[in-house]
């Protein structure tokens, strides 16, 4: 059992207001691991609006989501978090010291007494093709994600979408592949420029093709694929292919939180607005996922959702524990912890 | 009252009220119909994805790069998709018809 991580507590989602929770939670003692769908920190923070400008965090009159994300890493870092990023939270099992144990998609297996959920508008996944015979042709014939590049060696490849991802999965592949399409809804690409030149020389060499248009239509016998339509306001064009890779950027959804036994209202958690516990004991949830009367989806609100939900945490993971509040200005022993003192 | 007409995605229409200076995306999402505007209309995805009827396109300010760019991750994007976190409603377009786009 060695390789079961103890820890005090377990964040789901690495955005704003799980990376602030390592704070709060650090100045109570308790230290955190963080489990994160994505390859990155920051959350939709990162994901989605990273150059975007955000106004309304308190005494920091400007800032975009990617400096949001720098200066909370910078703030957390006296408690060194550790993160587990790539990985979806997957089950939680309650454990008979009364600790839970969380294991993630890519087998990760975590311990503490607390399970915060700050997953925002849930976790990032990848947009599924929404065309008929798609489900059963996934990880088969059709794929969202590249786990190994010699799975596609002497394919006749069919990639579509028009970002870094269909742009480098396009590079890479096409020396392995026996044909290579790129399928992408204008010619117009939001990939890197460098990447997008390269593909057009490809084209021009004729080593690969470029089609303008959205696949309509997948075709053969599921799990096997044999071709797709492509349509576009000139016509349609039907493309001989046995693999197809779909690039259509990341969504949220709630995932396997769901199953999890807790009191969900519109896929929104209900919490107890005191101590921001769900119903079930030990596991809470704060920020944008959580809903009770008045709640506002804030960045501030979730930072104060997570210093009241850490007053309970402590509970849990120091019962025989006293609770003194102190403000970090006053108290030597917080600021020994922020090492300032 | 200004108006709006939307088309759900079972085909059923709705008429809303709609206010002055809000996108249409607050309108649609605070009359309860279903649209995700995931990142809360700053254009930074393509869940608030919209058809606008032909008749009202010329009356709309066309959309800019940055939402063509976000289209990228729309499906069944036609020549008429919008994303209506970019439609600023105004006197106008009282009366405008926008079907929700398939979700994805």
């Amino acid at each position: 059992m060695s390789d079961i991580i103890q820890t005090d507590m377990i964040i789901i989602g690495a955005g704003p207001v799980g990376l602030f929770t390592v704070f709060e939670a650090g100045l109570l003692n308790m230290s955190c691991h963080l489990v994160d769908n994505l390859d990155k920190i920051g959350g939709q923070c990162a994901e989605l609006y990273p150059d975007k400008p955000i106004y309304d965090i308190p005494a920091v009159p400007h800032c975009t989501g990617q400096q949001l994300t720098d200066l909370l890493m910078q703030q957390i870092e006296p408690f060194n978090p550790v993160f587990h990023l790539n990985q979806q939270a997957e089950a939680v099992e309650r454990q008979d010291d009364g600790k839970w144990r969380l294991t993630t998609s890519i087998g990760t297996v975590l311990e503490a007494p607390a399970i915060v959920i700050a997953a925002g508008a849930g976790s990032f996944v990848p947009r599924r093709l929404p065309l008929a015979g798609a489900e059963e042709r996934e990880g088969q014939s059709l794929h969202y994600v590249v786990r190994r590049m010699e799975d596609f060696r002497g394919k006749s490849i069919v990639i579509a979408g028009g970002g870094d991802s269909a742009l480098d999965w396009t590079l890479n592949l096409q020396p392995l592949a026996s044909s290579l399409a790129l399928v992408h809804r204008r010619d117009d690409f939001r990939a890197a420029p460098d990447s997008v030149s390269k593909m057009r020389e490809l084209v021009a060499a004729d080593d690969m093709a470029l089609h303008i248009g959205q696949i309509t239509e997948l075709h053969g016998s599921a799990p096997e694929l044999e071709a797709v339509t492509i349509k576009n306001p000139d016509g349609e064009t039907v493309v001989p292919c046995d693999t197809l890779l779909a690039f259509y950027g990341l969504k949220m959804e709630l995932g396997p939180i769901a199953d999890w036994g807790l009191n969900l209202e519109k896929n929104l958690i209900d919490v107890n607005t005191e101590t921001f516990e769900t119903n079930v004991e030990g596991i809470f949830a704060i920020g944008d996922i959580i809903t009770y009367p008045g709640k506002l989806k804030l960045i501030l609100s979730g930072f104060h959702e997570s210093a009241l939900m850490c007053q309970k945490a402590f509970k849990y993971c120091f019962p025989d524990d006293k609770l003194v509040f102190r403000y970090t200005t006053s108290s030597t022993d917080l600021q020994k912890k922020l090492g300032v003192a | 009252m200004a108006k709006i007409h939307v088309t759900d995605r079972e085909g059923q229409d709705h008429e809303l009220e709609a206010t002055k200076g809000w996108s249409v995306m607050e309108i649609v999402r605070e009359n309860d119909l279903p649209i995700e505007a995931a990142c809360g209309g700053c254009c930074a995805c393509a869940t608030c994805h919209v058809y606008v009827d032909e008749a009202w396109l010329p009356k709309l300010k066309a959309a800019d790069d940055e939402e063509d760019r976000m289209l990228d991750e729309a499906y069944q994007v036609q020549e008429n998709s919008r994303l209506s976190c970019q439609i600023n409603f105004s006197d106008e377009l009282d009366g405008l018809k926008i079907t929700l786009a398939p979700e994805f």
